[in-house]
Parts: C-alpha cells; sequence; structure tokens
C-alpha cells in the first residue's frame, strides 16, 4: 500500500526539500495526510488547520480530481494514488 | 547608538537597522515574502533580545517565529505554535499582538489573535496556551467583528504583578484580570460606543489600542481618546485639542508617562489624515493639549493612514519614535517627535511596527 504526494515548490522547504514523496498508508485522504503529520508537521499545517480542515486556498487533487469535488477528506485512496497539493490562485 | 527596528507589512517582514544613532537605516530585504506581518514583538528580558513575528499566509496559515540574532535568522517549530484546543472547534485565523510578560516571569510572552482569545507562553514563545478564562467568558457570544476581523489586539501585562494584565479588543473592548487570567472583567467606563443603541455599554467598544503604565493609561477608541488614572477602571475624553477623536495608534513615551502620541484620520467615515497633512500629535501634559508634529514629514496633501500597532517607541533617551503608512512609507524620530526622517518608502503597506535598542 503506497501513495504519491507531490509537493508545490513553495512548500519544500517543509519536506525535506523534496518534490514528491512516498508514505505506505492508505484508506481515506485524510488517513494519508495523519500519516504525513506525523512525519513532517510543519508540511501538515500549511495546509490543514488545527481542528484537522483543509486550509482554503490550499486544493489537493486525488488522481487528479480536486478533492472537494469527491469526498474531501474522506475520499477514498486505494493502492497506487498520485495526490497533488497546489496553493489555488489568490491573493494580490 | 544601534536600533533595529522590524515593520511588518501586507507582504513580509523588513528589518530596518540603524548604527549611527537613528540617523540613517539599512533596510532589508522581505523576510517571510507573500505573508501578512500582524504582529512583531521585542522581548528584552534574556542576554539578547527576542524578536517575534506573527505570520499569516493566505494559502497556509497562520504561524509564529522568532529570532535571538536581531532579525538575522529566524525560526519556526515544526508543530503550530498556537493552536486553538481541539475541543473548541476553533481555528486561528491570525496573530494579531506578542507581548512579553513581566520580569519575574522570564520565557512567559501572550500572544493576542484573532478570533478574540489570549494565549500564554512560558517557553518565550516557542509553544502557547489558550487562557480559557477568558475564552469561556460569557461575554465571548456577543463580541463583534469589525472590519479588520475580530481580535484582542493589545495585551498590557502588569509590570510589577503578574497575576494583573488588560487587554483590548476589536469590538469588546477593555478586559482585565486580577488573578491571573482565570477571571476577567470588562473595564469600558467612560468608552463611547456611539454605533450602538445604547452608546455607553458595559462592553462591545470599539478600542483601537491601549499604551501605557499600569495606572495611566491611554486609549484610542472608535472615535473618542481617553485617558485612564487608575489601571483602565475609569476612563476621561482628552480628545479636546485634537483635530479629531478618530484614529488607531496610541503610544506613550518610555520614560514620560504624561508623553502620548496619536496620528489623528478625519473620521470613521473618512479615514485621511485630519490636516490633509502626515502629522502626528504629542501631548506632553496626559492629554491636556495636543501639539502638531510635522518637522521632517512630508507637507503635500496627504492621504495614508497609520494603523493600530504600525507606531511604537524605542527605549532611549531622547526616545526615537516611528510609524508606518499603509502606502509602505515609515518615519523616524530620534528626539521625541521634534522631528522627522524617512526610514523606508516604497515598502507594501505597514501594518506594525517595533524597535529595539541593540
Amino acid at each position: 500500500m503506497s501513495v504519491t504526494i507531490l509537493v508545490p515548490g513553495v512548500l519544500r522547504g517543509d519536506i525535506e526539500d523534496q518534490a514528491k514523496v512516498r508514505v505506505d498508508v492508505g484508506g481515506t485522504l485524510g488517513e494519508v495526510l495523519d500519516e504525513v503529520a506525523a512525519r513532517w508537521p510543519r508540511f501538515d499545517r500549511r495546509i490543514r488547520d488545527e481542528q484537522g480542515q483543509l486550509r482554503r486556498y490550499v486544493n489537493v487533487f486525488v488522481d487528479g480530481e480536486e478533492c472537494r469535488r469527491l469526498s474531501g477528506l474522506a475520499t477514498p485512496v486505494p493502492d497506487g494514488t498520485e495526490i497533488q497539493v497546489l496553493p489555488s490562485v489568490a491573493g494580490g | 547608538m544601534s536600533v533595529v527596528l522590524l515593520i511588518g507589512t501586507g507582504k513580509g517582514l523588513f528589518v530596518a537597522r540603524s548604527d549611527d544613532s537613528r540617523k540613517t537605516w539599512d533596510v532589508s530585504e522581505a523576510l517571510f515574502p507573500m505573508t501578512g506581518v500582524y504582529a512583531v514583538g521585542v522581548d528584552p528580558r534574556g542576554e539578547r533580545p527576542r524578536l517575534l513575528a506573527g505570520v499569516s499566509s493566505s494559502h497556509f496559515g497562520p504561524s509564529v517565529a522568532t529570532s535571538d540574532d536581531l532579525g538575522v535568522t529566524w525560526q519556526e517549530p515544526d508543530g503550530p505554535a498556537l493552536a486553538f484546543p481541539a475541543d473548541t472547534d476553533t481555528s486561528l485565523e491570525r496573530v494579531w499582538q506578542l507581548t512579553p510578560g513581566p520580569a519575574d516571569r522570564p520565557g512567559r510572552v501572550y500572544a493576542g489573535v484573532q478570533p478574540s482569545a489570549l494565549f500564554v507562553s512560558d517557553d518565550g514563545g516557542s509553544t502557547f496556551e489558550l487562557v480559557r478564562g477568558l475564552w469561556e467568558h460569557p461575554h465571548r457570544k456577543d463580541w463583534g467583528a469589525g472590519f479588520g476581523g475580530q481580535a484582542i489586539h493589545t495585551i498590557l501585562p502588569d509590570p510589577a504583578d503578574p497575576d494583573r494584565v488588560l487587554v483590548a479588543m476589536s469590538t469588546g473592548g477593555v478586559y482585565r484580570t486580577t488573578d491571573g487570567g482565570t477571571t476577567w472583567a470588562a473595564s469600558n467606563s467612560g468608552v463611547k460606543a456611539y454605533f450602538l443603541p445604547d452608546p455607553w455599554p458595559e462592553f462591545g467598544q470599539c478600542v483601537h489600542k491601549v499604551a501605557g503604565s499600569p495606572e495611566r493609561l491611554y486609549l484610542q477608541n472608535h472615535h473618542g481618546v481617553y485617558r485612564s488614572d487608575d489601571g483602565g477602571a475609569a476612563w476621561t475624553s482628552i480628545a479636546d485639542g485634537l483635530p479629531s477623536d478618530f484614529g488607531f495608534p496610541i503610544v506613550v513615551h518610555p520614560h514620560r508617562p504624561d508623553t502620548v502620541y496619536v496620528f489623528p484620520l478625519k473620521a470613521d467615515a473618512m479615514r485621511f489624515p485630519a490636516d490633509g497633512k502626515c502629522r502626528v500629535y504629542r501631548s506632553d501634559d496626559a492629554g491636556a493639549t495636543w501639539t502638531a508634529l510635522a518637522d521632517g514629514l512630508p507637507d503635500t496633501p496627504y492621504y495614508p493612514a497609520v494603523l493600530r500597532d504600525a507606531m511604537c517607541t524605542d527605549t532611549a533617551d531622547p526616545a526615537g519614535i516611528y510609524f508606518g503608512t499603509r502606502s509602505g512609507e515609515v518615519y523616524a524620530s530620534a528626539d521625541d517627535g521634534d522631528t522627522w526622517r524617512q526610514v523606508a518608502a516604497h515598502l507594501p503597506d505597514v501594518l506594525c511596527v517595533r524597535a529595539v535598542v541593540a
């Protein structure tokens, strides 16, 4: 059981300067992010708040589909899934 | 004498340094670029001053960073320095204030945040805990949000009594504790809330900033400038000599408790400098009379405002007075406000400034 997480450039400093990390956990997107939080807590708090909710202007794509259009953090994450974290287009 | 001036802006933190008694300044590049730096703090109690910054990324949320080398390098904990406990079902939106505690509580730092809550740290600002006594106050459900959000933006610990702390929030007003934060009482007697049906409520005022010593305090309100001589129990207007009673910052001279500074704006509905010029107003008699300070400031028509934390003093004598504007200019006076020099221009909008004599 392994999933891949693609890391945006602006957050790589919070995850050991890696563009891509692999975690050996599946289930739901929330469970994958919990594993990420255990290993890289600073990266996790950039994308989720202290109540575990995705930050408003962070988008997380599960195999190319933004998770909010699926089941959010309850979206199933089967073996081999690619999760891509991207900041949304916002700000001035 | 060397002075370091922290300049928090809408798009990063700038560190200005003067090594010639505040005559000329070198300004760093943007640190924490593209974050709103709403709070900067200076904790002078250690061997070297500790600097603190509350940074907020619109994408990646809020965080608190510290520096022990006068702003050259900054550290952030891996976990959140500040986080609401799970049972509050609340998420931190922004850090608005970082204030060191009294001298006999080394390591104690307070944080005022949005939504309105007070946090306390006893490890120099690396980790904070929610002050439950204020969070669970029965008034909290009635505290409102101003245009900038609902936040505790002022924290004044009593330097001689660690159990006594004053906070102020917009909106909500002033609250005080005398038992170390277990219980809190509203303390707005005499402060007007013209925008409410009852303009003299127990709480609900839109206090913009409070400054001063434990007993003699000054308050810039959403219309209204006040003084208290009893630690905030009662407030009386000192606005008569000012061109306007609207504004955001208010600061007190570090060695003369009767000397106080404001930057008046025309009105709530007209947030331009009161005279149409860039003017700081100073009172040397605790608010009885006021003098416009303009020597060295722009003399052309002037529109930028100064936000609530964008004015400060240092601890030197004569004091350095500093302010930054929403148009990204920063000015400094090295002589109690009599004359001014420009420190920086063309920065992003200035949200806060704090100075430390290095």
